[in-house]
């Protein structure tokens, strides 16, 4: 697979299928053959009504499921295993996304300790420095999640998944259980951050006011079949499919500024 | 001797598990206070347990002997005493064996889950379908009497109640965010099993541990009164009540007695206990 030299590719995914035999009930194709691609430092969201295979792609992506045909190019600058820790993920709910029984600290630490760093002063600097990336500080390393809001939840979340220097985050719906207020400050966050490093985000939400506020590029998934990609504003603003039309449509949350109309 | 099998009923654990906040203290102090009688029991006793007095058998309950003594004038409060440990001993490595081996096969299920998942299913809807005190029997014709034939067999009996327990709560630990998470870390499948399932499963395993214990401790003592466990004349609650039979022709009830109510009251405070313990770890998130 050769990579156009004057674009620097984070991800590359170029025909990517995916068919679910579940033990009950036929073949469920939940992907039929999509490609998109992230330059390095961009945010690319990934909208579709529910259903549409906005996960099923992520976590191929990911690499906790595996395609049934097409590649997943990742470009992080270092060597590839089976799993990439170049690739992290943030999931939807802050309730199932962090050990219960360990405390924020204590994660960091072990962590960073599997990642070959053996001085406890240097992670010890090392969390601090996550935590205050996050908006959070060492008052909340001896926390345990059940004392943490949901929004401090994802917020330990985003930590952990930067704690690996990943090239690639993906969130998947990261902030949509989230309180208006709290998901804005959290959005900000991941502003913040792709601001200070070069990371990429592939952006999962069925929320357009979100998307339109945090992505660039923008894919459009129906059926497992894209649809629509492009800039987010030229996709969002002139959608050419109905049925980007009806999404666009779709009753905003509230809390959201109302959209700009196409003249 | 009714010989409780593994759960003693669904039903009677869900009434257990309903009956609040006084039975979890109330079965703390017993099962606690039997616990610490099982550890000192043989220091704490008045007599030595096995020293026998022809010219003093047969007696009631008295100023000297609290309980009476037995047919060989052995002092019986000495003997329930002292017995505490064999008794508490059996059930407590039968629960050490089924707990060790039932949550290693259920986190290996739930972490495999697919066709792994299902095999173990079936493997342990084998083992529950075979009936716990018929092996405990087998095994001890077999293997000869004593402490380990019926502690190895119970172990085993006891292993499909707590991997089907823990299963449950792993497979459910499983598919949470944290995991997946780790594994895009890098972390090694051991390590997020030893280090973050168990520790999640752990509340589950304790209650179950608990409730399991109640219940192997009244098999144990069960397969002791068969004659096929622990023999005569050691002192143990379930050949205590066994040699009390013969004096209860004599109108002496109270060997077989006393025996036979610390087994009901152990039974009970952990089964108590365990139910509770288990309705307070299953609601927690
Ligand atoms: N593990 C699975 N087994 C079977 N079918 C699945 C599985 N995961 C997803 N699907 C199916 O694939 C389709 C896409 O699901 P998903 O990617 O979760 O959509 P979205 O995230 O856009 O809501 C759905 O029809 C869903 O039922
Ligand atoms: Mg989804």
């Amino acid at each position: 697979m050769t990579i156009p030299a004057h674009r620097d590719l984070v991800l590359d995914v170029r025909g990517l299928r995916k068919t679910f035999h579940s033990r009950n009930g036929g073949p469920r194709e939940a992907l039929r053959g999509i490609g998109f691609s992230i330059e390095r430092g961009s945010c690319l969201a990934v909208v579709g009504e529910s259903g549409s295979g906005k996960t099923t792609a992520a976590r191929i992506v990911a690499g906790l499921e595996s395609a049934t045909s097409g590649t997943v190019v990742v470009t992080d600058g270092r060597a590839g295993g089976k799993t990439r820790h170049g690739v992290q993920m943030v999931f939807q709910d802050p309730y199932g996304s962090l050990d219960p029984r360990q405390a924020v600290g204590a994660g960091l630490h072990e962590l960073l300790k599997i990642h070959g760093m053996r001085r406890r002063a240097d992670r010890r600097t090392r969390v601090s420095e996550l935590l205050e990336s996050v908006g959070l500080d060492d008052r909340h390393a001896g926390r345990y999640p059940a004392s943490l809001s949901g929004g401090q939840r994802q917020r330990v979340a985003i930590a952990r998944a930067l704690a690996l220097n990943p090239a690639l985050l993906i969130l998947d719906e990261a902030v949509s259980a989230l309180d208006v207020s709290v998901q804005a400050q959290v959005l900000n966050l991941l502003a913040d951050i792709r601001e200070r490093t070069r990371i990429s985000y592939l952006f999962v939400s069925h929320d357009l006011g979100v998307v339109r506020q945090v992505s660039d590029t923008c894919i459009v998934l129906r059926n497992g079949r894209l649809i629509e990609s492009g800039p987010t504003a030229d996709v969002l603003d002139a959608p050419r499919q109905g049925y980007t039309r009806a999404l666009v449509d779709a009753v905003p949350r509230p809390g959201w500024r109302p959209r700009r109309r196409p003249a | 001797m009714a010989v409780t099998l593994g759960t003693a009923g669904e039903l009677t654990r869900r009434r257990f598990a309903s009956l609040g906040r006084p039975a979890l203290i109330a079965s703390t102090l017993v099962a606690g206070g039997l616990t610490l009688i099982a550890v000192i029991g043989p220091w704490i006793a008045p007599y030595d347990p096995d020293a026998t007095d022809v010219l003093a058998a047969h007696q009631g309950p008295g100023a000297r002997h609290l309980l009476g003594t037995d047919s060989l004038g052995r002092d019986i409060l000495s003997r329930a005493l002292a017995g505490a440990r064999l008794s508490f001993a059996g059930p407590a490595v039968i629960m050490l064996i089924s707990t060790i081996l039932g949550t290693a096969l259920a986190i290996f299920s739930a972490w495999h889950g697919g066709r792994v998942d299902r095999m173990v299913n079936r493997l342990l809807n084998v083992m529950f379908s075979v009936p716990g005190v018929l092996v405990a029997v087998l095994s001890s014709a077999v293997f000869g009497s004593g402490f380990w034939a019926p502690v190895l067999a119970l172990g085993v009996v006891y292993l499909p109640y707590m991997a089907r327990v823990v299963r449950s709560v792993a497979v459910r630990e499983r598919h949470r965010g944290y995991v997946e998470s780790l594994q895009l870390a890098g972390m090694s499948s051991w390590r997020i099993c030893l280090r973050h399932l168990v520790p999640n499963v752990l509340p589950i395993v304790t209650a179950q541990g608990t409730y399991g214990f109640g219940s192997a401790l009244a098999d144990f003592a069960a397969v002791s009164f068969l004659g096929l466990g622990i023999q005569p004349p050691a002192a143990e609650w379930g050949v205590m009540v066994s040699e009390g039979r013969s004096e209860l022709l004599d109108g002496a009830l109270q060997q077989s007695l006393s025996a036979g109510t610390l087994i009901v009251v152990t039974v009970v405070a952990f089964n108590v206990l365990g139910a509770q313990l288990s309705s307070r770890s299953g609601g927690r998130r």
